[in-house]
């Protein structure tokens, strides 16, 4: 794989840019590999690309029923911070961002890291404990989060209507400068190429549909829409689909899927500096460098597959940005879309080994995973390759369900992204 | 939004009057003390999340205040049939056969009458 610098741009912009090569190749399944990867969003491909960057393992597919990216990867705001509250939170999405802080360069590859700060808004007395709570525990983890009056967080964001007669006026928020956003798709185009280049297949189109396993209950390998693959080692990735998945292996999940809305409006000048998050009123902002807002709405109340969302979830968080931004309101939106998030009851993800023998999930990312892409792979990678956790995700077990030891981010702060 | 036939109020009404209350005919053991700790956990956390037809509850929260049952498709989000909490499961072959006479909301469709005379 020829890598992009400035040269290469220079070179390709003398000759038309018609020297740019097919950045990840898409070759026929072989009929066994040392590992299979089911669901090639960024996560299942950062653990094919981990797998052979880091542990030599490179006889590696990852299978995709439908074409890279495009699961929650390509439909989410892109948020990322590491300010959860507990220890063991902390060190997984920390872990991440400082992977993305080097991603680019390790990937050459532009995922566009933008770290621009996330604030978290605080409107009532609650909003004020918790989110204090978080920016002191934050900081006994040595993770960066300031607490900020409203008069600063107008300042760090001048759109922000702090008047105190607003429906729920602004008291106060958190501010973790290290967050904020990243390319979604660049980042599944990066990690393909990466492990393309390393000789992992990507196979697209090529839909799981069973788990094949020994008489001593071990996974042999899998059943596709392209024949039978083997492996003897086969990691779960596919977010709202898991529980699905780990059905054919006869495994049930503590896991619920749910359709989240996002939604973009036309493209504007850069009007808005930062990430802006509220719980309370249940709203996310940033605007993307084409200059669309990007809006983060809830999850629908009641289960579902059907990869859309209720109208009245995108209104309900229309109405919150035009309170809190009113200089938005009469902006259009141009595109709402949903996608599937596996929730879990502690809404802390799940990276480990199952009962099964040589099967290996990682899920449970709920409607916040796409910050942890990075870290997510790297350590997931780590738990096939050796059959044992890395420090980092050896308390996000299967297990925990059973002995109780939860990672409760939900109780915590019901924070959604 | 859905529409929801609620069965108590027997009548079709927007989704934001209920509030969905999780998988249906999950059943708490009546002797705990003595419930290992997998069933337990199993109870407790583990969930069929079916791509396809689920059995869930509502309340219809912001009306009669009652829980009942639905049955759901959860590709299509198409609810089959809706009754009151305490009946069993129906039977989901004659459900899904029914399906046609079933409004989207789940409420029985009356059965078309056969017209009298060809004018
Ligand atoms: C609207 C929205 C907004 C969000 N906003 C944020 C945010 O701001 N910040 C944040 O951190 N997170 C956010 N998230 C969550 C984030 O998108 C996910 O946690 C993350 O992208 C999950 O990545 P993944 O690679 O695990 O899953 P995915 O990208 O969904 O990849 C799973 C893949 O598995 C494939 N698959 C499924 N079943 C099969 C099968 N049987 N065979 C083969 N392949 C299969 C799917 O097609 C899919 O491509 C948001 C999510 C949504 C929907
Ligand atoms: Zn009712």
């Amino acid at each position: 794989m020829r890598k992009f610098s400035i040269f290469a741009v220079a070179r390709e912009a003398m000759r038309g840019h018609k020297g740019w090569e097919k950045q990840w190749t898409s070759p026929e399944p072989k009929s066994e590999y040392d590992v299979i990867i089911i669901g090639a969003g960024g996560h299942g491909l950062a653990t094919a690309y981990y797998l052979a960057k880091e542990h030599g393992i490179t006889n590696v597919a990852v299978l995709e029923k439908g074409w890279l990216g495009g699961g929650n990867t390509g439909r989410n705001t892109t948020i990322i911070r590491s300010n959860y509250l507990y220890d063991e939170s902390a060190g997984i999405y920390d872990h991440a961002v400082k992977l993305w802080e080097g991603l680019s360069q390790d990937l050459n590859y532009n995922v566009m890291y933008s770290p621009r700060g996330v604030m978290m808004l605080a409107h009532n007395v609650h909003d004020v404990q918790v989110l204090k709570r978080h920016v002191h525990a934050n900081r006994l983890n040595g993770i960066d989060n300031e607490w900020l009056t409203p008069e600063e967080a107008k300042d760090y964001c001048p759109p922000l209507n702090i008047s105190q007669t607003a429906r729920y006026p602004v008291v106060g928020a958190s501010l973790q400068r290290r967050g904020g956003t990243a390319r979604h798709d660049a980042v599944a185009w990066g990690y393909a190429r990466g492990a393309s280049d390393r000789g992992v297949h990507i196979i697209q189109n090529c839909e799981v549909t069973g788990i094949r396993r020994s008489p001593t209950g071990a996974v042999t390998g899998v059943e596709t829409t392209q024949g039978f693959i083997g492996a003897r080692k086969v990691g779960v990735v596919a977010a709202g689909h898991t529980s699905v998945l780990m059905q054919m292996a006869g495994v049930r999940m503590p896991l619920e899927s749910y359709p989240l809305q996002a939604l973009v409006s036309e493209p504007v000048k850069p009007a808005f500096p930062c990430v802006v998050m509220s719980n309370t009123v249940h709203a996310y902002i940033s605007q993307s460098d084409k200059g669309e807002l990007v809006i983060g709405a809830g999850t629908d109340q009641y289960t579902s597959y059907s990869q859309t969302g209720g109208l009245h979830i995108i209104n309900h968080t229309l109405d919150a940005i035009c309170e809190m931004f009113p200089v938005f309101t009469r902006m259009k939106m141009m595109r709402s879309w949903g996608g599937i998030v596996d929730v879990t009851p502690d809404r802390s993800p799940i990276l480990a080994r199952t009962p099964v023998p040589g099967l290996y999930v990682n899920c449970g990312w709920g409607t916040g995973g796409f910050k942890a892409t990075p870290g997510s792979g790297h350590v997931f990678a780590h738990t096939i390759a050796r059959d044992e956790p890395h420090p980092i995700n050896a308390p996000f077990t299967l297990d925990r369900f059973r002995t109780g030891r939860l990672i409760d981010e939900a109780a915590a702060a019901a924070v959604a992204h | 939004m859905l529409l929801i036939h609620c069965p108590y109020c027997e009548e079709e009404r927007p989704e934001i009057e209920f509030r969905h209350a999780g998988e249906a005919h999950l059943v708490r053991s009546s002797d705990i003390a003595t419930q290992g700790e997998l069933e337990f956990a199993a109870y407790l956390y583990l969930r069929q999340n079916p791509k396809g037809v689920v059995a869930e509850r509502w309340r219809h929260i912001h009306g009669c205040g009652r829980f009942f049952n639905a049955i759901r498709d959860t590709v299509s989000d198409r609810i089959l049939t809706t009754y009151k909490a305490g009946e069993p499961m129906p039977d989901l072959d004659s459900v899904l056969a029914n399906a046609e006479n079933t409004a989207p909301s789940g409420k029985p469709l009356m059965q078309p009458v056969a017209s009298k005379s060809k004018a």
